[in-house]
This record gives C-alpha cells, structure tokens and sequence, in this order.
C-alpha cells in the first residue's frame, strides 16, 4: 500500500471523526504554563476557536488514531465492512499535529478516539501512549478527551484517566435491543460496566486517605457519553429516560445525542435518512430542562401520545401549553422554581429577576432589560402594569409560536 | 471644569486614578471631560490639574469589576458613563443590584461586548511560526478586535503560551511577549508574517471536521462574524464547502451499498473464534 501523505491521513481521520458530536473542553482543573516549562492552559470554560459550517463549535483537534476497525457497528463509517480508504497516524504525528496545532491558537487541545484495531487492548494502549507523551514529553497543559474502549481492560482505562481532562464512553444506542441488532459486537453491560468503573475510580481520586493525602487527579472534567438519534425506532421518551438513569447511576456530565447522519457507503442494514436535526435540538433542550430547571422526563414526554417530542415547539412552551391551569405567574411574587416554568424565562433571567425585585415592582419593561423572551413569556406571566387577559386560555396561543404550515404546492 | 487625559495603554489605571480623586473632591460629572485619545485636550488651552487623593473611597466589588471592562469599550463617552454611575452610587448603594435601572443596564450591556471582543480574541487570534531559530519558539499574529481588548486579554495569551515568544500586533495596542516578559507598544499596521505550511494543514482539517449534511450556516456565522473571516487562514475555504454540501451528501445516497471488503469475513471469522468482550 502507497503510504498516504499526512495531510490525507489527516483528511481521512477528521472527516471519520465528525459524527462524535463532543468538542467540549470546559470544566477540568485550572492549570497554566506561566513556570515557562509547558505549554498551554485551561481555565474553566472552553473556547470555541472556530465554526464549520455545519454550525459546530471546533474546540478541539477531533481525530481517529486510526479507522481501521474490526467490528461492524452497521450505523459507522469505520465499521469492517465498509470500504472507505483506511489510514492510520503514528504517535508521534498525533502528538505533532496537536502541538503545532496548539501553538498557533487553533485549538484547546485534542479529542482522540480510534477504531479498534488487532484487540481492544492493543487500540487502548496506543491511545494511553499518545496522552502520556503529549503529557510527560511535550509538557503539554491543554485538554485531551479520549474515547475509552470499553473491552479494554480496566488498568489501561485507569492509565487513561490519570492524562485525560474527559473520557467518554459511547452507549451508541437507546436501548440495549438495538446495540445488539447494529452493533453485534459490543455489548451493553460492558458499557455500563467501564462507566462504572470510570465513576468509582473518580469517587476513589475524590477521597483523602487517612494521611489525609488526595488521590491522584482522574479525568477532572469527568466522563460523557453520546446516542445516535434516529437510526432505531426509540422514542424520545425512551431516550431521554435512558439519559436520565446515565445522569444518575454514572454521574455524567453529559450525554449527547447525535442525529444519525448519512456517511459514505452506507449498509443495507440502515438506510440513509436526512439526519432529524430538530429532533436533536429538542432532545437537547429536553435534557437541559431536566438537569437544570427541576422538570422530570414524564412531565416532558407526556404531552404527546407517542411519547415523542413536540417538534414544532421547544419542550418548556410544550409543558406551559398543555398546563395552562398554572398560569399566569405573577412576576413580583412566584417562586423560583415557578419562575423556572415560564417559556422565555432562562435560569439567569430568573436570577435577575429574583434579585431586581427586591428593589423595585417590576414592570413589563423591566423585564426585556433583564433578557427575558417576552415574545414567549407574555402570555403565562403578570407584572406591575402587565396582564396577559384572555391570552393565555386562547385557543389559538398554540399557533402563535408554532411555525406556519408549509404551503402545498400543486402536485 | 477638569479636563482628563486619557492615555492608550494603560488607561484603565488612569480613569481609576482621575476617577478617586474626582470623587473624593465631589466633582459632578457635568464638570468632567473625559478625553479618549487625546482629542479634546486641544480645546482647552490651561488644564486644571486633578485634585489630589483626600480619603479613601469604598465602592461595591461588582463596580470595580464592571468599570475593569467597561474602560476597554470603544465607546467614547464609556469614561463619563461610568462616572456618573460611580457618582450616583454614593447616595443609592443598593444600584449594583437594580438590573433595571437604564444607566447600569447600559453598563451591563457594553460589559457583554467586551467581554464578547474578549472571548472572540482568545478564540480567533491565529499565529504564524517566525522560525527564527534560538532557544525559544517565536510566532506572531495580526488581529483586529472591536473594542480595546489587547491589554485586558494579553495576559491569557501569556499564562498559556509561557514557553514561547510572540507578539499580538493589532491596529490599537501591540503586545510583545519576550522571554516571559510581557509588554505593550503602540498599535501600527499590519505586518508581513511568513507563510505557515501548517496554516494547510488545519485548513484540511477544517474542510474535513465539517459534516455536509448539516449544514447551518447561520449557526456558524452568528458565532464567528464575517468581520474575523479575513484573519482566519480556515475561512478561505468556507464558501466552497457550502457549495458542495448537497452535491456530497447525493453521493452518499446515490451510492448503493458496495460488498464489504474480503478482509471482513477473515476479520469475523476471528472475532467469532475468539470473542474480545471481558466478562
Ligand atoms: S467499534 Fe467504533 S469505530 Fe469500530 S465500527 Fe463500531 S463504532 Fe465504528
């Protein structure tokens, strides 16, 4: 085989890398080079350092070591059966990439996953290595996210968490019946196991022994998982109750959930679709609303019989619709959490509003200088000089915020 | 009337300074000219001189932080607004928290876009290796924020690229990054830097993190104006992505499904032998 040029290595396993729908570098442990013995930085929140096209954030360099892979996960473009040119980086081209790349300001650091090759032990090992050159040869201070096998054995996932900010952990699927049907060669409960085993040795690094000595930091920014979204017939209430238990029984930070997007040469097994982009965008509002405004899956999936979401409207004006009973929440006087409930009302809205009522009644006004939608909140809220009237019973209040129907053209 | 100065590099202090002084000798604002780059100096032929630091002044935290961001705004009147905040602030302590009010709503407003211009500058100044040699690494890049954020965001650059020496050159402010010491110098235009052979390579890498069959372009343009793009090596290539998006993505529909490779069934033949999951 010709050997391939490192831009077109670099071509393959970048375009391989795309639909891991990850590229956050936020929330690991402070660091700086400012001793001028290292490179880089991490401070809090990540930086996007550019957008493709796509709309998608480029944080990090997001890249396969390889996509040579022995298994056939029918929704891949890596998958054994496909014939897509394969590639394969060095260590030492990873590492390069990542420092140069690094040192021009491209990005917060690396995101590396890899298909697997020989073994998952093997695959794992190579990963481990890059992450411990990266760290104790290059000195390098930026953020590695690396993707975990999860066959692999549990020592070379703890080396992994010692280098890495993140690791992650793909359940692929919503349900186990459907990681068996289109992925055969991976198996549920040993995702759910490497997770565990990612959350206990975290708890571990998190204790102080009877010397009172703090275990060895393990992946600071913690561990994150991602679904394909549309490849299955899982409705979005199955989903989001699967991301529930996923918050829970690991400790996630995130779960993603990735449209299943057509990829070159397809299997027969899985048809191409347009990838349900809004679908996404809801499932992700969704699970904003249950981790930070106090919502639980049932209130949000019942609102339609077929337990998906409504995608004509985002999911918090969806619940205010159908519980109509509940408003109109007067501004001056609810509770946060009631506050939290008003389609236009963010977290940080509610904030301000909480702590600018102290000092004054607010007025309608008021409102859109705190950054609250009023276009969405007018209809379920009361303020000084504000009263939505017959509004929020209207019949019609649905189809003010839905989109208009597209027009039928004759056929 | 007093007439301030107020220098290019540096004025944060400077406004912080005057501001002291001013207050302490209860100044009211319509008695100040706060004068940005020198341009009203000229006006007023005899300047008074400041009156000199009485007592100490206590103001809110969150006034310091707000007026640390707000000095680096590009709006002229940025030095009078703050002032008259300050001012209002002696006889209404309780203000910081009024996000209602309109004076500190403006404030709060013109915060966000520096700390934007801030953000924007971390993310999108884009470096060119000088290969001079020597013991350190030199780069140096060419950007042009909108409001003044070299000075507030140069010590990022400085905490992250500590091993290295560069400069940030910008048509306001230069900042000189040399063997760990970091310095500011007057803007000038733009420089000629070498070519990057690397510049190609995140070139491919952005054509290739890019997914044709999501297109929203949009999304991208609302994070990453227009106005960055001629700074950005990877932006040369954008137009033609879009372009392409819906040719590409026919072709993986057109395309049927090809017989997997012969390695394939080799490959299964193994893993059913001998199965990799560990119980
Ligand atoms: S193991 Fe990973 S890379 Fe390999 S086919 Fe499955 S999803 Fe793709």
């Amino acid at each position: 085989m010709a050997s391939l040029s490192l831009q077109n290595k670099l071509a393959i396993l970048s375009d391989a890398a795309r639909y891991d729908a990850s590229c956050a570098s936020s929330g690991t442990t402070r660091r700086d080079s400012r001793d001028g013995k290292g490179l880089g930085s991490t401070e809090g929140s990540g930086i996007c350092h550019a957008y493709a096209p796509d709309g998608r954030c480029i944080s990090l360099l997001k890249i396969l070591m390889t996509n040579f892979c022995i298994y056939d996960c029918a929704y891949c473009i890596n998958r054994v059966s496909s014939n897509v040119t394969r590639a394969r980086f060095t260590v030492d081209e990873v590492v390069q990439l990542t420092i140069e790349f690094y040192r021009r300001n491209y990005i917060e650091g690396l995101f590396l996953s890899s298909g697997i090759i020989r073994s998952p032990d093997y695959t794992m090992e190579m990963i481990v290595q890059i992450a411990k050159r990266l760290r104790e040869d290059e000195h390098f201070r930026g953020y590695i996210h690396l993707k975990t096998i999860p066959d692999a054995a549990p020592e070379l996932i703890e080396q992994a968490g010692l280098y890495a900010d993140r690791l992650s952990i793909n359940v692929e699927l919503p349900t186990d019946n459907s990681v068996k049907a289109y992925a055969p060669e991976k198996n549920p409960e040993t995702i759910r196991k490497a997770m565990g085993d990612v959350k206990s040795r975290k708890d571990v690094a998190k204790e102080r022994s009877y010397t009172g000595k703090r275990g060895k930091r393990f992946a600071p920014a913690g561990q994150s998982t991602q679904m394909i979204v549309g490849a299955d017939a899982a409705t979005d209430a199955t989903i989001l109750g699967q991301s529930t238990r996923l918050y829970g029984d690991y400790k996630l930070k995130r779960v993603y959930y990735s449209a299943f997007s057509p990829i070159p040469d397809a299997t027969a097994k899985l048809p191409l679709i347009k990838p349900p982009l809004v679908r996404e965008h809801r499932l992700y509002q969704a699970d904003w609303l249950l981790r930070f405004y106090g919502f639980d899956v049932d209130e949000i999936t019942s609102a339609r019989p077929d337990g998906n979401l409504d995608l004509e409207v985002d999911p918090k004006l969806a619940w205010a619709l159908q519980n109509r009973h509940l408003f109109p929440v007067d501004v001056n006087r609810a509770s946060r959490e009631m506050l939290l409930r008003v389609p236009g009302f963010g977290t940080r809205s509610v904030g301000r509003i909480l702590s600018t009522r102290r000092h004054r009644t607010l007025r309608y006004e008021d409102l859109q200088r705190l950054g609250a939608s009023l276009k969405k909140a007018r209809a379920f809220i009361t303020a000084k000089d504000w009263s939505p009237g017959e509004l929020t019973d209207s019949a019609d209040l649905r189809a003010r915020f839905a989109p208009p129907p597209e027009q039928l053209s004759l056929f | 009337m007093y007439t301030v100065p107020l220098p290019r590099i540096g004025a944060d202090v400077a406004w912080r300074d005057a501001a002291k002084r001013l207050l302490g000798a209860a100044v009211p604002p319509e008695d100040i000219l706060w004068d940005d780059d020198g341009t009203a100096s000229g006006l007023f032929a005899t300047q008074t001189p400041l009156p000199p630091v009485t007592r100490r002044i206590k103001v809110p935290q969150s006034f310091v932080e707000l007026a640390n961001t707000v000095v680096w705004h590009n709006d002229p009147q940025r030095f009078a607004r703050l002032y008259t905040l300050l001012w209002r602030l002696r006889h209404q302590p309780g203000l910081m928290q009024d996000r209602a009010d309109r004076d500190l709503a403006k404030l709060r407003q013109m915060e966000k876009a520096v700390h934007r211009c801030k953000h924007k500058m971390k993310a999108f100044v884009r470096f060119r290796d000088l290969r001079q040699g020597g013991e350190r690494r030199s780069f140096a890049a060419w950007f042009e924020p909108t409001h003044h954020t070299v000075e507030p965001t140069a010590p990022f650059f400085a905490r992250r690229f500590a091993d290295m020496d560069w400069m940030i050159a910008t048509p306001d402010v230069t900042a000189q990054f040399v063997d760990g010491n970091l310095s500011f110098h007057p803007g000038q235009p733009k420089p000629d830097l070498p070519d990057d052979a690397t510049e190609d390579l995140w070139g491919t890498y952005f054509c290739n993190i890019f997914n044709p069959a999501r297109l929203k372009v949009q999304a991208m343009t609302s994070e990453m104006p227009k106005k960055y793009w001629k700074n950005l090596p990877e932006a040369q290539h954008i137009a033609d992505l879009i372009a392409g998006a819906e040719a590409k993505v026919q072709e993986m529909r057109d395309t049927a499904p090809t017989l997997p490779p012969q390695r394939a069934a080799a490959i299964k033949r193994q893993l059913d032998r001998k199965p990799p999951a560990k119980e």
